[in-house]
Formats: C-alpha cells, structure tokens, sequence
C-alpha cells in the first residue's frame, strides 16, 4: 500500500467511512471527524509510518503541519518520511 | 429538610451483571472469589480476586467510546443504565439542571496506567494514546453518565480509597436533603485487577491467598474484587408525585477521620461515625436490625469493627445482625459501600440478611452474629452500611425500611 492509501484508510476507519468515500479535498470536517478524532489520527499516522508529526492540538494553526485536507496530510507525511531516510 | 429515598440501583460485580442476580448470589451465600485471570499472573503472588466475567466491553460500547472508556467507566454506565431506567426518571428541563452526579473511585482508570506503563517502560514505546488521559482521570465514569444522561447539575468524584463509596452517596444525600438537587445519581466503581493493581496491593502484606473469611478465628486478609454500584437518590415528595417505586429511605450518614494512622483501624473513629450516622438519621440503636460491615477479613480490621460496635450498640451489639458481604464479591475498594449498600436494601426489602461466607471458626474478639455462611429470613426496619477507609476516613449510611 501507498503512503496516500494507507492515510486514506486511517482516515476512513475514524470517520466509519468506505475509502472510497475519502476525497483528496476532502477537509477533516467534511468527513465528521472532530478535535478528539484528530487527534486520534495523528496518532494512528505516527504509529503507521513511525514519524512524529509536529502537531500541537491547543493550537492547530501554528503547526508546522498542514491538516487542511486530506491532501495535505498525505503531503505532509510525504515529507516527513523523506526527511527521515 | 427534605427526606431522601432511593428510586433506582443497578450493579456489576462478580456475583452477578445486575442487581437482581447479585442479590439472588447474596442470598445464597454463593462465592464470586476465584482464580484471577489476567496477563502475567504467574508472576503475582495473590492470584485469586472477585473479578468480572462475561463482561465484553466488544459490543456493548463503539470503538470510540471504547478508546475513552477504561473498564471502571465501563463498569458504571453498565450500572447507572440498571439505576436510571429503573427509576424511571428522564432528564430534562429543570430535574436536567440540577440533578447531577457524585461517584466514589479509589484508582479510577488504574488498568489505563497500567497498560500504559507497560507500553512505555516494558515495550519501550515511545508514544501512547492521545487519550489517556481523559481516560484514567478519576471523573471519567462520573463526566460520561452525566454525558449519556444530560445531569448538568452538581458532579464530582470522591476519593477516599475503601470508603469512596459512601462518601460520595453521602455527599448526594446532602444535597438532596438540602433541597439543592431533585436527584443525584451516586454510587461508585473500582477496576484494580490488573498486574500493576494486585501487585500495589500485595506490597501491603494484607492479602489472603485462599480465601476472604471476615470475623472468622484464621482469617487471613482481605480479597480484591471490582464492580461498580449505581443508585438514584431522589427527593420523597418528588419519587412520591411522580408514582416511582421506593426502594427504601436514606435517613442519615455521619463521616469521621481517625486523624491517627495511614493504615491502621481506630475503634474511636469507626465508632463515631456510626454513633454519628444513627443520631444524623434520629434513629434509636437499638431499631437498627442489620449492619453491612466494612469487613474486609484482615485481623485488624475485624477486631476493630466489633469492638465498635459492641461501644455504639451496648447490649443491643448481641441481638443485631452484622455481616460482611466482601466474602462473597471481594472488597471493591472505592465502589465497595455502593456495592454492599444492595445487601442492606435486600435485608429492608426483601428480609433475607445476606450472610458472611468462608466463616470457619469463632473469634472471641469478633463474638457478634456475623450470620455465618448462610443467609437468614429477618425483618428488619433500619440497617446501616459502614466504610472504614485506609486514611483513617469513615463514612456509615442509615437505611429505612419505606
């Protein structure tokens, strides 16, 4: 599996969603998963790939870490693995 | 000052999932002690306990509760639904905001440390959940029934390790008292049988290998159990307007500190607080037909407790009944009095006194009926419950039959 599909499916089963129905533009929001959910992700991510994701929940927005869309996440992961090897 | 009953209890417990099968256990002295079934037990040196079986957080709870609810939690909304949907009551509109609940824990999510600990020292993992936190924390059980049952009034937790319990229903009975809340969801839970929680306890020193025998001659300490006990404490007139089944009255409590040892028993302080319960409660000693004991089977306690009784009861000390149901469930630690509070409503309700098991050989110092090892057909008008916590922190209810 992908980095991209295996984001998808972490992001899928928090949302009790088919992948099928995670759209790359999709926000976190479209897609019903909260602040708790979030962050349960991050975790979910960080377990998977084994990185840390610079991510601060008392404040999302000063994160290195864009959490805008699934896109982005994916993106964001990318590079962090880049940056590990 | 407003009179107080009880319109809803629920339970879990190794004796059973609920109250009616708990109570049915109780009255046929059934033993809910056994092997402990739990990851690394071999390495324990107490392996029984009063654990719960045939309890599948799988199924019964999301994945997302599930993630947020350690097994105390779980424990107490198994019990409050048993409560609340007996009492009939539905939260809404004003009954909504003042109602509120007041749940005792000793550990609160002890096996959440635990597995946590594991994770991060044992498997040297650098990262946990994200919530373990709002996991572990002592009011979790009492935040998420006040979440599934919208009581937006008053809600805390007590910690008053072995007497947790009682404090808290004594803190709900005060209000409703008060005239401060309509009605209070109280009780509390204990979830301890995990590696980390039986070996804390076993540095103590005051467990027993084989067996919980309270007041017996070769007792040889206490049992550890789990569970959790859920009632619903509502204001007479409002239980009696709205037609609800009493299940009997709370006239009183007292609480007391022995303000001398960490661990040890005071005679003085357990005997304060009954004395302080009854006078709390106007009820003469000598009505008082039945005492739920703290009885948790270790030598000091045993003898403490009825040299107490026999200073507050005076003769009457030899015609009541006195018996400790933690033989049969095992001490549930901070949910143990909400727990043992069902075998004083059985003897009020139902007139079966729950009995004393294990109970092998008369101890001179514990020379009080205990109802050995098997139960007994009374009437009984006023019972009272006691708890005597490691802190030296007391805290007797008194019940009335209604």
């Amino acid at each position: 599996m992908s980095i991209k599909d295996k984001v998808i499916a972490i992001i899928a089963d928090q949302a009790v969603l088919e992948p099928s129905d995670v759209r790359m533009d999709s926000t976190l929001e479209d897609l019903g998963i909260d602040s708790l959910g979030l962050v349960e992700s991050i975790f979910a991510i960080e377990e998977e790939f084994d990185i840390n994701v610079p991510f601060n929940a008392n404040d999302p927005q000063a994160s290195d870490f864009d959490i805008s869309s699934v896109s982005s996440i994916i993106a964001g992961i990318e590079q962090l693995k880049k940056e590990q090897s | 000052m407003k009179r107080v009953v009880i319109t809803g209890a629920g339970t879990i417990n190794a004796l059973g999932h609920d109250v009616a099968s708990t109570l049915s256990a109780m009255a046929e002295g059934t033993c809910g002690i056994g092997a402990l079934d739990l990851r690394d037990v071999e390495r324990l040196s107490i392996q029984i306990g009063g654990q719960v079986r045939g309890f599948e957080a799988e199924g019964r709870y999301n994945r997302q509760q599930m993630s947020l609810y350690d097994r105390f939690t779980q424990f107490t909304l198994a019990a409050a639904k048993e409560a609340i949907d007996q009492s009939g009551l539905i939260f809404s509109g004003e009954l909504a905001a003042k109602s509120g609940v007041v749940l005792g824990t000793a550990g609160g999510g002890v096996s959440t440390w635990d597995d946590n600990y594991r994770s991060v020292y044992e498997d040297g993992k650098n990262r946990v959940h994200p919530f373990v936190v709002p996991k572990l924390m002592n009011n979790a059980a009492a935040s998420h029934v006040s979440m599934e049952y919208n009581l937006k009034g008053p809600s805390f937790t007590v910690s008053t390790a072995c007497a947790s319990s009682n404090h808290a229903m004594a803190q709900a009975f005060s209000m409703v008292r008060s005239g401060m809340a309509p009605a209070m969801v109280t009780g509390g839970s204990e979830s301890m049988l995990c590696f980390g929680g039986v070996k804390a306890w076993e540095g103590l020193r005051v467990m027993s290998r084989d067996a919980c025998r309270p007041f017996s001659a070769n007792r040889n300490g206490m049992v550890q159990g789990e569970g959790a006990g859920v009632f619903v404490f509502e204001e007479y007139a409002h239980a009696k307007a709205r037609g609800a089944d009493i299940l009997c009255e709370v006239s009183g409590f007292a609480m007391s500190s022995d303000a001398s040892d960490i661990v040890m028993p005071s005679k003085s302080g357990a005997a304060r607080a009954m004395a302080g319960a009854l006078s709390d409660a106007r009820i003469n000693r000598e009505d008082v037909g039945y005492i739920n004991a703290h009885g948790t089977g270790t030598a000091a306690n045993d003898k403490t407790e009825c040299a107490a009784v026999a200073d507050v009861f005076g003769p009457h000390a030899d015609r009541l009944m006195i018996s400790s149901t933690k033989s049969m469930h095992g001490h549930l630690i901070g949910g143990t009095g909400a727990v043992e509070l069902l075998a004083c409503i059985m003897a009020l309700r139902e007139g079966v006194i729950a009995p004393t098991i294990g109970y092998e050989e008369p101890d001179p110092e514990c020379a009080l009926d205990v109802v050995p090892n098997e139960a007994r057909q009374a009437k009984v008008t006023v019972a009272i419950s006691n708890a005597f916590a490691f802190g030296g922190m007391n805290a007797v209810l008194a019940l009335r039959a209604i």
